[in-house]
């Protein structure tokens, strides 16, 4: 808990900071965990129960640690027409994940988005804030095969 | 003679791979300034790099990070030019989107140099309530969808004689397939801020809050940087009047589209709506009154102060005026950004401009989850709001999805069901419960296991649906279905009927054929087979397969062929 003092720090008190603070919480953490909660309930004087239940109500907060690599399948109206159905069968199949999972070594949490934005691009998905757009399958296999090998993992640091 | 590059660094491009190209022109170009620039509503072409000389400007398309391409753009050859398909030309009218990818979008004396701010000066000089006169009479209706007039809003809010009010600037663009606001937000945030503080100054508002969706960080860095700006310049002084902006992101959940719930989320709350009146205007955020326009609302207001109402009122049709931004993308050619005149027929977007060919386009789905699809034969209908509303669908935020002939209509209307059902806050029963039933239903029907009853379940539930639920997000859910069912009944009535999805979309009603005698038993789909569906004699189980297609696309001789279920080919 005392690692996320200094990042509430720079917030003040009002209750209105309270989404703002989950999401510099979840940024220097990777999640939000129990003992989290009743930091961020504790800086704001509410019951932990009412951030839990603000938190719960947004698709953008996680209770589990992440793996370190998350995968975003953007699921938008035009990746979905183009086939994002598939993609997201394809990577269940390559690293045998689903929505909302992390692999056994931490390394990908997979999951299902709303629209991205890039639906021109559309199949596209986001890793780690970096976006893969006109996919099949070859090319998604490239993709995540840069990401399955440790040493390339430079490659994959977000530079939206 | 070259003056200066511009790479267009706006998502699409970066997800294109323009984030390279830009490091390495930036790194290998000595002679001429190298500059990041928002969009340019191309986004079928990206990356796209804009040549600036002496004569006039020449575009490159699909540009690459290496020196062999760098050369050919220095010398300006002719490879990889980009020309501007001509029919786009025609049909496009460019007032609102006009500096985009034409500038840098994190410079304010590029802005100044252009129009920046000169709207909010001459805003100035005027009165108030005559900045709301030229509004109203430019006819604006918000741009976020559901079309209330412009001016009347600003009217109400500043008829409120208290000392504190509110603006909020709703960035929330979480309807699938549109991206019009983020490429405003990333490519000229300063003509959205202006418009903004003019709005401020009509209705004596003292604070400004943008809530961005949380998916669009460059959006939000942007503008970031240009309210930093602002204040260095000390434009947010209005008259004597300091006024604060404030940017807050969103955490993802679509119903914060939604004014009332918006304004909780702002206020660190679980985002529900909840029931009007009290208006925003009367009590919103922390009590205070507020208003709240769409992004691109506020990007068309500097325009009309520059103008003057009644010539942006000129363009458009009786009830619909000024200009509208659609994002193309789906089944056509030229997918991107378009800026085109209220009174355009879909089918001009469609086909000219989109480029999309007519034989294989069998629907537009128009206004996101909460919108409905036309099927083609409407195409020659005039886009304004209430054309569109009597054909069931809205003009929502401006997505425009192009479905082609090789679509199935059920899969898409159970795809925006299924958006919504999860997007539900769970407030109103109808929403949170007949979303879910309906959902099951049309999964039933896609299993191939429905009968003729149930459509008349889904128009029934549906109806009431849209009766009994407290915002736009439940009252427009059953919109897809209603649509879809209203024009493509008979797509529902072959998967209960014939247990057929004519397209071959939907996998319970599909099965995998591999065709022996054409077969060069290269073994490429058994290695592929992720769930070793494929004997060694190459025979597929289609008890064990998932139907992923990765044997489909893996095949070099495309002998391998989705098939109707039973056997039947075709």
């Amino acid at each position: 808990m005392s690692t996320i003092k200094p990042v509430l720090a720079q917030l003040d008190k009002d209750r209105s900071n309270l989404i703002r603070a989950l999401q510099l919480v979840q940024e220097e953490e990777g999640y939000l965990s129990d003992q989290n909660i009743r930091g961020i309930a504790e800086y704001f004087a509410i019951p932990p129960v009412e951030v839990e239940g603000v938190l719960s109500f947004y698709t953008q907060f996680r209770r589990t640690r992440p793996g370190k690599y998350i995968i975003s399948i953007c699921d938008g109206t035009a990746c979905h027409i183009k086939g994002s159905k598939l993609i997201a069968t394809w990577i269940a199949d390559e690293l045998n994940i689903h929505h909302g999972e992390t692999d056994s070594q931490g390394l990908f949490t997979l999951k299902t988005v709303a629209c991205l934005g890039c639906c021109s691009l559309a199949p596209v998905i986001n890793i780690n804030g970096k976006i893969f757009g006109n996919l099949n399958r070859k090319k998604l296999m490239k993709v995540l095969k840069t990401y399955q090998q440790p040493a390339r993992s430079g490659s994959s640091d977000s530079n939206d | 003679m070259i003056k200066r590059l511009k790479i267009g660094i706006g998502s699409c491009g970066l997800a294109a791979g323009a984030g390279e190209v830009f490091d390495f022109f930036k790194n290998n170009v000595q002679q001429v300034e190298v500059v990041g620039v928002g969009c340019i509503g191309h986004c079928y072409a990206e990356p796209i790099i804009e040549v600036e000389t002496e004569k006039g400007s020449v575009f490159y398309q699909k540009a690459q990070p290496t020196t062999a391409f760098l050369e050919k753009v220095i010398n300006l050859h002719e490879y990889s030019r980009l020309i501007f398909p001509e029919e786009r030309n025609k049909y496009e009218l460019v007032k609102v989107t006009k500096l985009m990818g034409r500038i840098n979008p994190v410079s304010i004396d590029e802005y100044l140099a252009q129009v920046g701010y000169q709207a909010l000066s001459k805003a100035l000089s005027m009165s108030a309530t005559d900045i709301i006169k030229e509004v109203k009479q430019s006819g604006l209706r918000g741009r976020g969808g559901a079309g209330f007039s412009t001016g009347t809003k600003w009217e109400l809010l500043h008829s409120k004689s208290v000392k504190e009010k509110v603006i909020i600037c709703n960035a929330d663009e979480g309807d699938p397939g549109a991206f019009m606001d983020r490429s405003l937000m990333e490519s000229i945030p300063h003509q959205i801020l202006e418009g903004m503080l003019i709005a401020a100054y009509a209705t004596g508002a003292t604070q400004l809050l943008i809530y961005c969706r949380a998916e669009y960080p460059l959006a939000v860095r942007h503008l970031k940087k240009a309210i930093s700006q602002i204040i260095a310049r000390k434009l947010n002084n209005l008259n004597g009047y300091e006024i604060s902006i404030k940017i807050k992101e969103g955490a993802g959940a679509f119903v914060c589209g939604e004014e009332t719930a918006m304004i909780h989320s702002l206020e660190g709350k679980r985002g529900t709506p909840r029931f009007r009146p009290p208006y925003p205007t009367d009590y919103g955020y922390k009590g205070l009154p507020t208003m709240i326009n769409n992004v691109e609302t506020f990007a068309n207001i500097p325009i009309i102060i520059n103008e003057g109402g009644r010539e942006f009122a000129r363009i458009g049709t009786s009830k619909s005026k000024g200009t509208k931004i659609f994002a193309l993308a789906g089944d056509l050619k030229y997918t991107g950004l378009v800026e085109v005149p209220m009174g355009i027929t879909l089918g001009e977007i469609v086909y000219q401009i989109g480029g999309a060919e007519k034989e294989q386009v069998k629907a537009v789905q128009i206004g996101g989850p909460s919108g409905g699809c036309i099927p083609a034969e409407f195409f020659d209908v005039q886009i304004d709001y209430d054309s569109l509303k009597s054909l069931g669908a809205i003009m929502g935020s401006g997505g425009l999805i192009v479905i082609g002939q090789d679509r199935c209509m059920v899969e898409t209307a159970r795809y925006f069901l299924d958006f919504t059902t999860r997007e539900s806050c769970g407030k109103c029963t109808f929403c949170r419960i007949g979303t879910k039933r309906m959902l099951e239903r049309i999964e039933k029907i896609i299993r191939g296991q429905g009968e003729l009853d149930d459509l008349n379940f889904l128009e029934d539930l549906g109806q009431k649906t849209t009766k009994a639920s407290l915002c736009g997000l439940g009252q427009s859910a059953p919109n897809p279905i209603l649509t879809t069912l209203r024009y493509f009944r008979t797509e529902y009535e072959n998967h209960i009927v014939k247990k057929q999805c004519q397209v071959l979309v939907c996998n319970a009603l599909v099965e995998i054929y591999l065709d022996q005698e054409k077969c060069i038993e290269c073994g490429l789909c058994i290695k592929t087979c992720p769930v070793n569906a494929i004997s060694d004699d190459y025979v597929i189980d289609n008890e064990i397969c998932t139907r992923c297609n990765s044997c489909v696309e893996v095949c070099p001789k495309k002998v391998i062929t989705r098939i109707h279920g039973g056997g039947v080919r075709g």
